[in-house]
């Protein structure tokens, strides 16, 4: 019995000192193989009478299964410390930059224009287009600005060549054009905003001959001054994104309105920095006013029965005083420093249940 | 528009400050730009009398002055040379902010001795740069009284941007009218009276013109003065028209500008003695010339009116006087010419000439008729006040132009258009101030416009007046009452497509840019445009005068400069309108998109490259299937435009329709614009991708996911070379529509192994079966079919 236990205690013993998987197998040949040393001591039992052979086999089985045991144990730790080995050597050096992704940005012209859509668009405007490039009916006659109006010589309008009838389009110097599409088309009531590109040929520190702006129309039977008032009081607070922000409406002149007004918000202009919402000075946004008489029936709506408002609005420059953007003309310069530095991640997109501004 | 306070007092007696008086201005629709008021920040400083200036007693270059301030004496010690007894310096007490220095003065001990103000210089003053020593006012300035009034510097000057439609405010005498209707002070009654005149003019008005020419001046009033002194005019004319910028020129000429700015009246004076005979007004005759008050000489078209005599061109109608008949300091005898001339005429004319003046801003935005009339006698009383002598009676040719006008102001659309209620005698009130007359009737009024007013044509005009008046401020905001109780979408899908393809743009790394509509006409040309009917007549500059045929050339002109600040490797989209024509259909909303350089920046991972024709492909097709263009039927074929590399571009098709153009740029194009390459190009014309049928609504088909696994097989097939892989891939899946789940090309080349023109086409099939797991008889059987689909449609075999 002593010579079993010491068996046992070898092999055990052997196990744990396996240094390799190879020496470990070579240990569970040399114990349980068939010519193993165990599996001889069990083959050595068939010559004993049944109790004694029932007896040391029990015994002999509980020494095969405790090697086997120690086996697979030795066997798993082996495994781990060969596991840790291997990815100790896969080690990388984590500090090293990931392989670099192009990051794309949009321009604050487009993410302006979709702010301004989405705001407008909760109070029940739709988007209306028109043509860059227009005739002059509708970019200045529709819109009482008859052909000697001192007016159309403030618009700076360029020409396209004169054609053989002698007309000659133009690139429309405002928005306002497709007002007049629109209520040619439909039907009282209106209420639409009109983003795109216009053209004025102008180009300093503050123009540029392209420019964007935003038009907004609305015609109906009641909509009056007040509404006019509180529809871009509302704007101007959602788009700057400041609760009381002062907004000052000054009488104005432009010939497609009337009564006509310009649209100043509060701001403070100390220490040579403009912020908004503070102060005691003001700054122009926009032109807006109730819709001449005139351009409603030019338009063929019954002045009589319909009235509403208009406005219009630069998108660059309330994109620049939103956004702190000094310059007008890098706007369209498609610097790759300024597009990264003042455009916005293609999921920015402007709602107003995400967030108007970034 | 520029006044200054002092002026407009004398025609609006008021007690309002200069803030004031710009806050109404403003409220008014005069908006006021800016106003110079150096009155107030000098306003602490007052009129000091030096009763004593002894030596300091620790320092020999200050003095110890006491001075008088009309609130008692108080002790200085001033280092100035000229400080000395019995002067008269600009007084500064404790507490006050020195403008110079920015600071507040503060009491204090000088070398010892107690100092309790200051004695100011100009500089400190913050009136220049001299600092020689203390101001020295006059002997007779009242010891106490505000110094800058002393020193004329107390008169605010206004300046007001005029709208154009505000002819009456281009004279003082109409704002000084708009702010006494704002209740801000009362109007000064003007004398313009008629004055008498002692003889018959020497010089009668003709008018000749065409029967079609006749509004160019309807109607002209002059008068002969003699015996004239014209020299320099009064210090208080000179300080007027100083102040507001002009220079004074002489006694006859002052008084024309002082008019024009006073009374928004311009007025021309002839040396009667330098003309022949009676003066007409007339169309000019081709070929005519006038040396002008400029000094510049303009030839003259025969639409312009002149102003001549027997023998030459005296004056441009409502534009500017000749310089052969102008007023010298000789002139005794002046002839005065009061006209009205049609304002579209007026405008053409000083546009074409290039000529601005004070006359033609006022003349092209229209004066007031009846100042034909009162402007001669007005121009007459101060001739005669000013030089002297004695006036003819007046001489005139033609007839007042109708005027007047009769307008309803229905009440309620003061409520019904301006959003606020007017009280209607308050309505009343204010159009009698501004100078309409009222009737009043049970609910209207009933208004005559004033002469001067021709911008009021309309019911809607005469709301305007009451409320801006009334004050835009008090018309409650209401907020636009909502049509729905949710919105609908702002935008059609159709409109929404370019917001998609912009953010789709930026996920897929290009940066957005927004480029100008036109080009240069010879970049366009190589991208297919140029037309001369898309040539600007007046371009900004010569580079920009062509509408844009295609987005790319100025997205590559941006790379291109991107490469010159140092950044070669760009990705820039654009989406936006190009112009097949100038119809508005010819407008075509575009996105294109470039990438130049390298496809990604150099990396440790691994080697680099250049983006190529497939990035842009990529990114094209990106797009339209995002826009939901029918991926499955579209198709590619190699006849892109010139402007691209022939071998490596593409065009993407539904049949006839081309959707979108890709590939490398032609490198003759990059060469001209400038550009190193390689570079790639896209563009799409969002408009013609097809619309998912709007009654489809959201709702999507049912998923059918097989729960069987799909089965990749791989061939490889040997071609033509000019066979294009998309042929083999179409033909490969219609070989079974309903087990082929996707073939895609995974490997192809050529090489001598396969012998000359031949190429291999790898594909990967995936079959989905649906029903059951397929044996390998069936695979091999649909095996057998992709073979024979691509055989028949492109000779291709298996690679053996």
């Amino acid at each position: 019995m002593e010579q079993l236990e010491d068996v046992r205690k070898k092999w055990l013993a052997a196990a744990v000192e396996a240094g390799s998987p190879e020496a470990l197998d070579r240990v569970r040949v040399e114990a349980l193989g068939k010519k193993g040393e165990i599996t001889q001591l069990l083959k050595g039992l068939a010559g004993l009478g049944a109790e004694t052979r029932r007896e040391a086999g029990q015994r002999l089985n509980a020494v095969k299964e405790s090697v086997a045991e120690a086996i697979e144990a030795r066997k798993a730790a082996l495994d781990e410390l060969a596991l840790d080995a291997r990815l100790a050597g896969e080690r990388v050096d984590v500090t090293l930059p990931p392989r670099p992704e192009a990051e794309g940005r949009i321009h604050p012209v487009s993410q302006t224009m979709d702010e301004i859509v989405a705001i407008f668009g909760e109070m029940g405007y739709r988007v209306a287009e028109g043509p860059d490039i227009e005739d002059d009916f509708h970019n200045f006659t529709a819109l009482n600005i008859p052909p000697d109006h001192p007016a159309r010589a403030m618009h700076d309008t360029f020409y396209l060549p004169e054609r053989a009838d002698g007309s000659r389009l133009v690139l429309r110097t405002h928005t306002s054009p497709v007002q007049v599409r629109h209520m040619q088309k439909h039907k009282p009531p209106v209420r639409v905003i009109a983003p795109g590109r216009t053209y004025r040929n102008d180009s300093d520190m503050t123009h540029s001959p392209m420019f964007h702006q935003v038009e907004g129309l609305v015609v109906d039977e009641t909509t009056h001054m007040g509404h006019l008032k509180g529809c871009l009081i509302d704007f101007c607070r959602a788009y700057f994104g400041v609760a009381e922000l002062p907004v000052r409406f000054r009488p104005s002149f432009f010939p497609f309105t009337e009564p006509s007004a310009e649209l100043d918000i509060g701001c403070s202009r100390a220490g040579g920095e403009l912020r908004l919402g503070a102060g005691d000075d003001w700054l122009e946004i926009l032109g807006c006013g109730m819709v001449h008489p005139k351009v409603l029936e030019m338009c063929g709506v019954d002045p009589g029965r319909y009235q509403g408002f208009a406005f219009g609005m630069g998108i660059e420059r309330i994109a620049m005083l939103k956004y702190g953007i000094p310059d007008l003309r890098t706007f369209y310069e498609a610097d790759l420093r300024w597009l990264r530095h003042y455009g916005f991640l293609a999921l920015d997109i402007p709602n107003l249940v995400g967030g108007i501004g970034r | 528009m520029k006044f200054t306070l002092s002026w407009l007092k004398e025609q609006l007696e008021t007690s309002a400050g200069p803030a004031e008086i710009a806050a109404k201005l403003t409220a008014l629709g005069l908006e006021v730009e800016n106003v110079e008021d150096r009155g107030r920040d000098l306003a602490p400083f007052v009129v000091g009398h030096v009763v004593e200036a002894k030596p300091h007693p620790n320092a020999d270059r200050l003095r110890v002055c006491i001075v008088e301030t009309g609130r008692g004496r108080v002790q200085v010690i001033c280092g100035a040379p000229n400080a000395r007894t019995g002067m008269k310096g600009v007084f500064a007490p404790v507490g006050s902010r020195i403008p110079g220095t920015g600071l507040e003065l503060k009491a204090g001990l000088i070398r010892g001795v107690e100092s309790n103000g200051m004695l100011l210089s100009m500089r400190e003053m913050g009136l220049g740069q001299e600092h020689d020593g203390i101001v020295d006012l006059p002997a007779e300035a009242a010891v106490g009284s505000p110094a800058a009034g002393i020193m004329g510097l107390d008169d605010p000057l206004f300046d007001v941007a005029v709208t154009p439609d505000r002819a009456d405010c281009l004279g003082i005498a109409g704002i000084a009218r708009d702010l006494a209707a704002a209740e801000i002070g009362r109007l000064t009654p003007r004398d313009l009276s008629p004055v008498p005149g002692s003889f018959e003019s020497p010089i009668r008005w003709l008018r000749d013109f065409p029967a079609d020419a006749e509004s160019a001046c309807p109607m002209v009033v002059g008068r002969y003065f003699r015996g004239l002194k014209n020299g320099p005019s009064p210090r208080w004319l000179q300080d007027r028209l100083t102040a507001i910028g002009l220079r004074p020129i002489s006694a006859l000429v002052d008084i024309t500008n002082y008019v024009t700015f006073d009374l928004g009246r311009p007025l021309h004076v002839f040396d009667a003695k330098k003309l022949k005979g009676d003066l007409t007004m007339r169309l000019a005759r081709a070929g005519e010339e006038i040396l002008a008050l400029d000094g510049k000489t303009y030839r003259l078209d025969p639409d312009m009116v002149v102003i001549a005599d027997s023998a030459a061109v005296h004056g441009i109608g409502g534009v500017m006087g000749g310089e052969l008949s102008g007023c010298s300091a000789e002139t005794t005898d002046m002839f005065l010419e009061v006209a009205l001339f049609d304002r579209a005429r007026v405008a053409s004319t000083g546009r074409r000439l290039g000529l601005e003046s004070d006359a033609r801003y006022r003349f092209e935005r229209g004066v007031d008729p009846l100042s034909a009339s009162w402007g001669a006698e007005a121009a007459a009383r101060l001739v005669l006040d000013i030089c002297g002598g004695e006036a003819s009676r007046p001489v005139a040719a033609g007839r007042l132009p109708a005027f007047r006008r009769e307008l309803t102001l229905r009440q309620e659309r003061i409520m019904g258009l301006g959003g606020v209620e007017v009280p209607p005698a308050e309505a009343k009130r204010i159009l009698l101030a501004l100078g309409f007359e009222v009737e009043e009737q049970a609910r209207t009024l009933e208004v005559v416009v004033p002469s001067w007013r021709a911008d009021v044509e309309g019911e809607a005009d005469l709301v305007e007046e009451v409320l801006r008046v009334w004050g835009f401020d008090r018309i409650p905001a209401v907020s636009l009452p909502r049509l729905e109780a949710l919105p609908a979408p702002p935008t059609t899908p159709a409109q929404r497509r370019a917001v998609h393809a912009r953010r789709l743009l930026a996920e897929r790394g290009l940066m957005e840019a927004v480029t100008f509509s036109f080009l240069r006409k010879d970049w366009a040309t190589l991208f297919g445009g140029g037309a001369d009917r898309l040539t600007l007549a007046n371009p900004i500059s010569a580079d920009l005068d062509q509408m844009r045929p295609s987005l790319l050339p100025n997205l590559l002109a941006a790379a291109a400069r991107n490469a010159a600040r140092g950044y070669p490797d760009a990705g820039l989209f654009e989406v936006g309108p190009r112009y097949e024509g100038d119809r508005p259909e010819d407008q075509r909303l575009t996105a294109a998109g470039v990438r130049v350089g390298l496809a990604a920046p150099r990396q440790w991972t691994g080697p680099t490259r250049n983006a190529d024709v497939f990035d842009a492909k990529a990114d094209a097709l990106a797009v339209l299937s995002a826009l939901g263009a029918p991926m499955e039927n579209l198709q590619t074929t190699s006849d892109a435009p010139r402007w691209f590399h022939p071998g490596r571009s593409g065009v993407l098709r539904l049949g006839a329709t081309v959707l979108a153009v890709f590939g490398e740029l032609h490198p003759r194009v990059l060469k001209a614009l400038d550009l190193k390459g390689p570079a790639t190009g896209f563009e799409i014309d969002l408009d013609r991708i097809p619309q998912p049928r709007a009654k489809a609504g959201p709702g999507r088909p049912l998923l059918r996911a097989s729960p069987f696994q799909p089965i990749e097989r791989d061939f490889a097939f040997v071609v033509a070379s000019e066979v294009p892989a998309e042929k083999l891939v179409r033909a490969a899946r219609s070989a079974d529509k309903v087990l082929i789940a996707s073939v895609s090309v995974f490997d192809q080349f050529a090489g001598p192994a396969l012998g000359e023109g031949r190429k291999s086409i790898a594909i990967s099939v995936a079959l989905q079966p649906t029903e059951k797991t397929l044996t390998e008889a069936e695979i091999e059987a649909v095996a057998a079919r992709i073979v024979a689909a691509v055989n028949k449609a492109t000779g291709g075999t298996l690679r053996s």
